[in-house]
């Protein structure tokens, strides 16, 4: 009997194992349509920055309440996996509770505490669940939330609390086996949580406790197998990619926008200036600015994958604030977007990025570009160090360079400032009379 | 006004063969409009009276071409950037000081990879300096003596480069009381003119951005609005007229309110 259910066990890890593999494959393919970045120096000062914006959640704490529900949940997913790793190993070896010979006492204590943060990530997403959608914070409802954004928000949180009671059923149903003397189920000790509901599982029959044990046990492996490749489907992916995501990160003034090198060798050129390397015309189909996602680099296109869409930076945008289109979480929304339709596209031997549509113009409008104030208080508000705003200048640069498609002022503000070194139409010979005022009052 | 000042320009200095130590970026702002004028005004009146060496450009200076990158035009960008570093560098500038946080930034995050590489520092923390050193004394605050000011946080002096408690200490040193907005410091909420939005009709929405950041202000109750940047000068000026609270309420650059209390608006 053991031997069939361990082939079972092999033949399911392995299914979701490749599953998880081939998403994890395309997802990858999917970044590399970036542009290439060199993100190699400070290493240190990325380590720490790592260790204390994902790992220690430090911008979370902005919010301390969410923050705090977020931490149980976070510290639980961490540690509940140590009791995966136990019944995975069950599930190949057939056998059962394989850790508790070892730990004895220790086990008892360590179930228990896992209970506990079982009960707290209940908790926790039974207040964000309410929080979602009974109390109506604004951030959680903007348009680019309509649908399925909506609907992943609340399946992730479901699915975890479902998780959280099949484990909970498994561990009562066990005690209960237990205590009826049942030859596979070994003495533990109580469990702190699940102790509390042995008497509602009392009155069934021996048979039917193990049906329920073993059905909780499938349920919750598969379930977390399952929700594993869910998880590369859905906006929850910052669970893993939160931790590269603030490693690669700026560390820069958030102020300085980044040099077009392509554009100095051209500008060097053509002031006569020694540019220290072969002068040559930049490359043909060479493009200024981003239209598409291959144009933006690779960590433009991470950012997007880690966005949880839990938009605090859109409730930080002025812009959004006063009613523009502007949002920057649909910026890395409408990112992710394109890159998983191009993505799709390849897959199935479509045309992928020459399908007639790009990331400019057919997710992306100009109207949301020309909003940005470019204040960083997205990229600020941002808990896993995500740049809205790159995203945002480097399509500018598209619209203004390659298409002439600056909104007229801004074009007449370019002229002024070709013309007369100023962005306001005024003379330069009038630039320093602000020196004989002074001594007129 | 006793004697006239005399606003030495870096050609000036350099005909005499002597080099200041610090290169005033006045900035077009500074420069031309009407309103912010009067801070560099009040500025150079406050580096005078201390005695600092000091140069502007003049005539030479021109748009270090912020509006131009971030409007997303790169190539007018690095042409002024690369013309400006070249009249700078010829005069071998070491240090700058600007009060336009923009000028600012891209003076000092976005000249070096161009070949412009300076000491460059705002307004508001030169002031500081001056202040810590004891060369600008404010003895009692005078006429801003627990008064209710309250300061908005230019983004590109703020989140942009971190430059958040220079301008609080500037104006605690006036022995005002300085009350915080709501949204303060990292989560200061934009003037609305960043990004090159001060050089085009906003974007069609419900609001404009200046007038929320106006009311914030106003609830504050605060009779001075401090600012350190020309675009949220311009930008809170209009909110608060368009509130009409201009008579009770003043938008003020920290250079002005520095000024005042020294007794220099003469």
């Amino acid at each position: 009997m053991t031997i069939i259910s361990q082939l079972a066990f092999v033949v399911i890890l392995g299914f979701f194992g490749f599953l998880l593999y081939k998403r994890i494959t395309r997802i990858k393919k999917n970044i590399q349509l970036g542009r290439d970045q060199q993100i190699d120096d400070r290493k240190g000062d990325r380590l720490r920055q790592m260790l204390l914006v994902a790992f220690g959640q430090q911008k979370m704490f902005k919010k301390p309440l969410p923050a705090f529900l977020h931490l149980l949940i976070y510290v639980g997913f961490i540690l509940i996996n140590i009791e995966v790793l136990e019944i995975i190993l069950d599930g190949l070896l057939g056998t059962h509770r394989v850790f508790a010979p070892f730990l004895g006492g220790f086990y008892t204590f360590l179930i228990s505490f896992f209970e506990v943060l079982a009960l707290l990530v209940i908790f926790s997403c039974v207040v964000f669940l309410i929080r979602r959608n009974v109390t109506k914070i604004p951030r959680f409802h903007k348009i680019e939330m309509k649908g399925w954004p909506t609907l992943d928000a609340n399946l992730i949180l479901i699915i975890e609390i479902v998780l959280m009671k099949a484990i909970l059923t498994m561990n009562a149903t066990d005690l209960v086996l237990q205590d009826l003397g049942n030859a596979n189920y070994a003495q533990t000790g109580t469990f702190l949580i699940s102790g509390m509901f042995v008497d509602f599982f009392d009155g069934f029959s021996e048979s039917t406790l193990v049906i329920m044990e073993r059905a909780a046990w499938w349920f919750h492996i598969v379930g977390i197998f399952a929700f594993a490749v869910y998880v590369t489907y859905s906006k929850h992916l910052h669970i893993f990619l939160a931790f590269p995501n603030t490693y690669y990160s700026r560390l820069e003034p958030k102020g300085k926008m980044n040099n077009m090198q392509e554009i100095t060798n051209e500008v060097k050129i053509m002031l006569g200036m020694n540019t220290g390397e072969e002068a040559s015309p930049p490359p043909e189909g060479m493009k200024f600015g981003a239209k598409d996602v291959n144009d933006l680099s690779w960590k433009n296109l991470m950012d997007a994958y880690a966005c949880t869409e839990c938009g605090r930076c859109t409730a930080e945008c002025p812009a959004n604030i006063t009613g523009k289109k502007l949002s920057p979480r649909k910026i890395m929304m409408d990112t992710r977007d394109r890159m998983e339709d191009v993505g799709l596209s390849l897959q199935k031997g479509g045309k992928g990025l020459e399908d007639g549509k790009s990331l400019l113009g057919d997710y992306i409008s100009k109207e949301e570009l020309n909003a940005c104030t470019s204040c960083n208080a997205c990229v600020e508000a941002c808990p896993v160090t995500i740049n809205p705003l790159d995203i945002i200048l480097q399509m500018r640069r598209y619209v203004a360079m390659e298409e002439s498609a600056a909104p007229q002022s801004w074009n007449m503000m370019f002229q002024n400032v070709e013309t007369n070194f100023a962005p306001w139409k005024f003379a330069p010979t009038d630039r320093f009379n602000w020196a004989q005022e002074i001594n007129e009052k | 006004m006793a004697e006239s000042i005399q606003i030495p320009t870096m050609a000036d200095m350099a005909a005499k063969g002597e080099t200041p130590e610090v290169l005033f970026w006045v900035g077009c702002a500074g420069s031309y409009d009407d309103r912010y004028k009067n801070v560099t005004k009040a500025f150079v009146k406050i580096l005078n009276k201390v005695g600092v060496s000091f140069a502007v450009l003049g005539p030479e200076e021109t748009c270090t071409g912020d509006p131009a990158r971030r409007a997303g035009n790169e190539f007018l960008f690095q042409m002024q950037a690369m013309a400006n570093i070249q009249v700078m560098n010829g005069y071998g500038v070491q240090k700058i000081v600007t009060a336009c946080p923009h000028c600012f930034n891209t003076l000092k995050n976005e000249y070096p990879e161009l070949g412009g590489e300076y000491e460059v520092i705002h307004h508001s923390t030169f002031l500081q300096q001056l202040i810590n050193e004891g060369k600008v004394k404010l003895a009692g605050g005078g006429e801003f003596k627990g008064k209710k000011i309250t300061y908005h946080d230019s983004c590109f002096l703020g989140r942009a480069n971190n430059v958040y408690s220079a301008p609080r200490e500037v104006l605690e040193a006036l022995d005002a009381e300085l009350v915080e907005m709501k949204r303060c410091k990292t989560k200061g909420l934009c003037c609305g003119a960043g990004g090159a939005q001060m050089f085009k009709d906003a974007e069609p929405g419900k609001k404009e951005v200046n007038i929320e950041r106006t009311e914030e202000a106003l609830e504050t109750g605060a009779g001075t609005i401090a600012v350190a940047c020309p675009f949220c000068m311009t930008m809170m000026s209009d909110g608060v007229k368009n509130k009409e609270k201009e008579s009770e309420v003043k938008v003020r650059d920290l250079a002005e309110l520095i000024a005042e209390a020294e007794g220099l608006n003469g």
